[in-house]
């Protein structure tokens, strides 16, 4: 049986009287690709960002690997959690090696050289090997995204988790990080991701889960979602997204 | 008499060189150290005023805004004059140092608050999102970029510590000034005065010079 590697119970999170999340429940199996898609303010980023504690969730249960996640136990779930973001949040002052490299030395206690080879490894992979002694700012913003992710697979995290990975990019860079995506999607990754690429999310994604107002409303696989939508809300939405 | 005889008197000016450089030693002596005292404490304060528990955090901010009202002079009379009343007795060395680095650790302090606050909440996220200590967050992603956004205004803070040792000749300290006017009563010739005034002036000009291509630099990388 495969073990739910993220397990949200009623996860509940305000911002002061504001609440972005009324109870959420989603659970992740190992390997699994969930795409979460939504309107804008509909929670799809807070949902993520409590899996690895950059929010604080106020109510319910998260368990990552087999362990509660919440107050004073942030790191424990951040070091088994990647995280790629929508505006890249590389170190603007280190080389591109080093970006990847620093989690392993730092977290994992790799010698630099053996994070180097590592960061070196992932870096090919991502197509970048010709760029590894550049600086953030020399690259374009694909090739930014493409460290990013590099970044967070460095540490061999169990999940990774992607918001709006594409969002920053100019139209043309878009599709060269989606590839780099859909190559490891291949590979066993286990990854969440909020997107508003529904070609990405048709493709490649096991689940699609759809949030409105800071709720799940409605999940499946990619096909019952965008061919046989139930919930007017996501009927609506997908109209929207796929009219242009 | 012509006025170089009176305030550009080359032979006064040769007689009492010595003791102007013997003066120009300590005030460097006195400003850097509390310059160097003054960025560590700064730094330190700014760490705790922005992260540690609440009492802390009190008082780091009201040793700030105290240190920030005090006049140097005031501080410095205090130390060197009360303080020997409840039994500590600082040389005049001392007593400046102090006064210096406690101010300038206040103004540093205020200074780092700045340059960390300025670094992008992304940068923050990204640290953690990799599972970094707060240590390892701040000595490797926060404070790197911090420290470049400060470079001009710790320089400027800098200038004025320079400048403000001369106050350290009214505990009798032997710095720039005093010595200039103790050979200004020596020679009975204004000379040594005017000669400080351009030492001062050749030691900090190039850093106000450098206060402005720092900050020409930094605006011009728009960030
Ligand atoms: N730090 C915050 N303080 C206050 N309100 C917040 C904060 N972060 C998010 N919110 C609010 O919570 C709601 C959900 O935000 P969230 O960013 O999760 O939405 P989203 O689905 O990711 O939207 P988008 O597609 O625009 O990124 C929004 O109404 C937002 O205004
Ligand atoms: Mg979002």
């Amino acid at each position: 049986m495969t073990q739910p590697i993220i397990q949200m119970k009623g996860v509940v999170k305000s911002f002061g009287c504001f609440q972005a999340l009324h109870g959420v429940d989603l659970s992740v199996t190992e390997g699994e690709i969930v795409v979460i898609i939504g309107p804008s303010g509909s929670g799809k980023s807070t949902l993520i960002r409590c899996i690895n504690q950059l929010e604080e969730h106020n109510g319910g249960d998260i368990v990552v690997d087999g362990i509660a996640v919440g107050k004073g136990r942030r790191r424990a779930a951040q070091a088994e959690v990647g995280m790629v973001f929508q505006s890249f949040n590389l170190f603007p002052h280190m080389t591109v090696l080093r970006n990847v490299a620093l989690g392993p030395v730092r977290v994992r206690n790799l010698s630099w050289a053996e994070a180097e080879t590592r960061a070196k490894r992932l870096l090919a992979r991502v197509g970048l090997e010709d760029h590894i002694a550049k600086y953030p700012g020399q690259l374009s913003g694909g090739q930014q995204q493409r460290v990013g992710i590099a970044r967070a697979l460095a540490m061999e995290p169990k999940v990774l988790l992607f918001d709006e990975p594409t969002s920053a990019l100019d139209p043309e860079m878009v599709g060269e990080v989606l590839d780099v995506m859909q190559q490891l999607a291949k590979t066993g990754v286990t990854m969440v991701v909020v997107t508003h690429e529904m070609g990405f999310a048709r493709k490649v994604a096991d689940r699609v889960v759809f949030m409105d107002g800071g709720r799940i409303v409605e999940e499946g696989r990619p096909d019952e979602i965008f061919n046989a939508p139930r919930d007017p809300r996501l009927r609506s939405f997908l109209q929207a997204v796929l009219s242009h | 008499m012509s006025i170089f005889d009176t305030f550009l008197n080359w032979k006064v000016f040769v007689q009492t060189l010595p003791l102007l450089l013997s003066g120009l030693t300590t005030t460097l002596t006195l400003g850097v150290t509390a310059i160097i005292l003054g960025f560590v404490g700064g730094l330190a304060l700014a760490l705790v005023r922005l992260y540690a528990s609440p009492p802390f955090r009190q008082l780091s901010i009201a040793y700030i805004d105290v240190f920030r009202s005090i006049p140097i002079l005031v501080l410095l009379v205090v130390i060197y004059y009360a303080l020997p009343f409840v039994g500590l007795r600082l040389s005049p060395f001392g007593a400046a140092a102090s006064a210096l680095s406690l101010v300038s650790a206040a103004y540093s302090a205020e200074i780092f608050r700045a340059g960390i606050e300025a670094v992008p909440k992304g940068q923050f996220e990204a640290a953690y999102a990799l599972g970094l200590s707060p240590w390892r967050l701040m000595g490797d992603v926060v404070l790197p970029q911090a420290l470049k956004i400060v470079i001009p205004p710790i320089t400027s803070n800098s200038i004025n510590v320079m400048k403000d040792t001369a106050l350290a000749s009214v505990v009798a300290m032997p710095d720039l000034l005093k010595q200039a006017t103790q050979a200004q009563a020596l020679a009975a010739n204004p000379t040594p005065l005017i000669s400080a005034a351009f030492i001062y002036i050749l030691i900090l000009l190039p850093l106000v010079r450098l206060v402005g291509v720092f900050e020409k630099r930094l605006a011009g990388r728009g960030r």
